[in-house]
């Protein structure tokens, strides 16, 4: 298939239909609307549901019942949409229901503003809703991974039965890039698909009896039978950290004196500065987390070379993903930080500047 | 070889569509593109502006700070970014809309009244089809040939009668940036 020049936004949700997406529960905000604008459009096409919801926590309940029903489910927000929906990614995570959240990052705190930012990333790797559960975090830099990460949602929320979110902001959203997308899915495919949930999920009954009675529930009232649920929830989260860690490595190498470390959008433009730098005949590598939970903690401590002096946090917030640096770098040399806020995203003029001051130390 | 552009001018006068064109065709010939929009609150009558990266390496910062291209429709785009213009750069701007034009002697400039080519050609409407041709024109980054199959390829869907006046838009867009 040849490639095609596309919104992230639009990106995302032709994606997700691809990968087999036929329920798409949602309330509108910039700057992810074009993403609802484009189910609206297509689902009817093929035979799927697409709901405006009266509100985001409708919408997220939504989400709730039809993962229930075993089926490939998705809904998608813009950061303030995403803490009223709060209460359902941890009913969602309690209940182990496979789902998929896409978060288009805008300006915080509160109804902040619409510009990209990524002020988000506690909530999305910490928690956000109550309770002791993870989300599965994934963070794109690029329309095509942007897309790509979809099928790649799908597929983990299905393997380990848990929501996964997708990190993404509002550059990404508005940007267009070109992409190309995998083949679509057949209506058979997605059926079987399905199949693979039939021991636990909502589904007909059809020989009458209770045989198929399955309870979908986050509520244990037995502190005893509590305590193993969650036993058992800990336990697929250590799989998930052990089996899910990715990261991309850019320039890394023995010769690096500097280690930058930027996730999503803030990488991209890491990755210019870095580029000017090493023409310069500098040497600096980056470590871009892709899966922001589990997070990459090992390859973030094994590329600290022999040479590496410091090691340079750069987010669109004002120091969140740098606790993980630090837990990862271990006070093995020093981290240092530097970041923009409000929707103001840096430029590679700023961030070279901010290097070049550390090669002059 | 990379360049990066930033258009910009009044809200309605088609700047995101002229990125957007050049994106495309710039896929087209298989190079790297990205075009990235200002956004927000904004209208018909306010300001507009776009950064698009054309190139034949992958493309890191979508953002662009200096640019090598800027297309000014009005004099608050060359008062806001040709300050900006890498030296050597390129600022392309409409004489109709920017009395006090743009004082940098360490860049090159082309400049045409486009409100009035448009309007002989036949609409105001095909503004921003004359500047892709001054910057086809000019900086031949991307083929004549390639913006040509675009615009008709999207036109014959939508609007075949008006296929002609843009084409012909273009055309003298070229011919002014090649000068």
């Amino acid at each position: 298939m040849s490639k095609i020049l596309m919104k992230g936004n639009e990106a995302i949700a032709e994606a997700a239909i691809r990968s087999g997406c036929r329920l798409y529960f949602a309330y509108p905000i910039t700057p992810q609307s074009e993403l609802i604008e484009y189910m609206a459009r297509m689902m009817p096409k093929v035979n799927g549901t697409f709901l405006q919801a009266e509100s985001e926590v409708s919408a997220i309940n939504m989400v709730y019942g039809a993962a229930g029903c075993g089926k490939r489910v998705m809904t998608s927000s813009s950061s303030p949409g995403i803490s009223l929906k709060a209460e359902g990614l941890s009913y969602l995570a309690g209940a182990q229901l496979p789902c998929v959240i896409v978060n288009v990052q805008r300006g915080g705190p509160g109804l902040g503003d619409i510009q990209p930012a990524q002020g988000d990333y506690f909530q999305a790797t910490k928690g956000g809703g109550h309770g002791d559960y993870r989300l599965i975090c994934l963070a794109p830099s690029s329309v095509q991974e942007f897309a790509d990460m979809a099928s790649e949602a799908f597929d983990l929320a299905d393997k380990y039965r848990n929501p996964v979110m997708i990190l993404a902001d509002g550059m990404l959203g508005q940007m267009m890039e070109p992409v190309e997308f995998k083949p679509a899915l057949t209506d058979e495919e997605i059926e079987e698909l399905g199949e693979q949930h039939t021991d636990w999920c909502i589904h007909p009954n059809q020989d009458g009896d209770l045989k198929h009675h399955h309870e979908i529930n986050s509520l244990e009232i037995d502190p005893l039978v509590l305590e193993q649920h969650v036993i058992n929830l800990y336990k697929k989260y250590a799989e998930i950290e052990e089996n899910e860690q990715r990261h991309e490595e850019y320039n890394i190498s023995d010769d690096n004196e500097i280690l930058c470390v930027a996730w999503g959008t803030a990488s991209r433009v890491v990755k210019s500065a870095i580029n000017e730098l090493k023409a310069e005949g500098k040497s600096i590598g980056m470590i871009r987390p892709i899966n922001v939970w589990p997070y990459p903690y090992e390859a973030i401590a094994k590329a600290i070379g022999p040479n590496v002096k410091q090691v340079y946090v750069f987010e669109l917030n004002t120091g969140q993903m740098l606790d993980d640096v630090k837990i990862a770098v271990e006070g093995k040399v020093p981290v240092k930080f530097w970041g923009k806020v409000g929707g103001i995203v840096f430029t590679p003029a700023e961030i070279k500047e901010k290097l070049e001051e550390c090669f002059k130390e | 070889m990379t360049m990066e552009m930033i258009c910009a001018g009044f809200g309605g006068q088609g700047v995101l569509t002229i990125g957007r064109f050049m994106a495309q065709a710039g896929m087209k010939e298989g190079k790297s593109v990205s075009w990235l929009p200002s956004y927000g609150p904004e209208m018909r009558g306010g300001t507009a502006n776009v950064s698009t990266v054309v190139s034949d390496e992958e493309i890191a910062s979508p953002i662009v700070s200096f640019p090598d291209v800027l297309v000014a429709l009005n004099q608050p785009s060359i008062d806001k970014f040709a300050p900006s213009i890498r030296p050597g750069g390129i600022l392309i701007y409409n004489t109709n809309m920017c009395p006090n034009g743009c004082k940098r002697d360490d860049i090159q400039i082309v400049s045409a009244p486009m409100v009035d080519i448009a309007l002989e050609i036949g609409s105001q409407m095909v503004m921003n089809m004359l500047a892709i041709g001054v910057i086809i024109g000019k900086t031949e980054v991307i083929k004549h040939q390639t913006m040509i199959d675009e615009i008709t390829e999207y036109m014959k869907g939508r609007n075949p009668e008006l296929l002609e006046m843009n084409l012909k838009a273009i055309q003298r867009g070229v011919d002014i940036g090649r000068g």
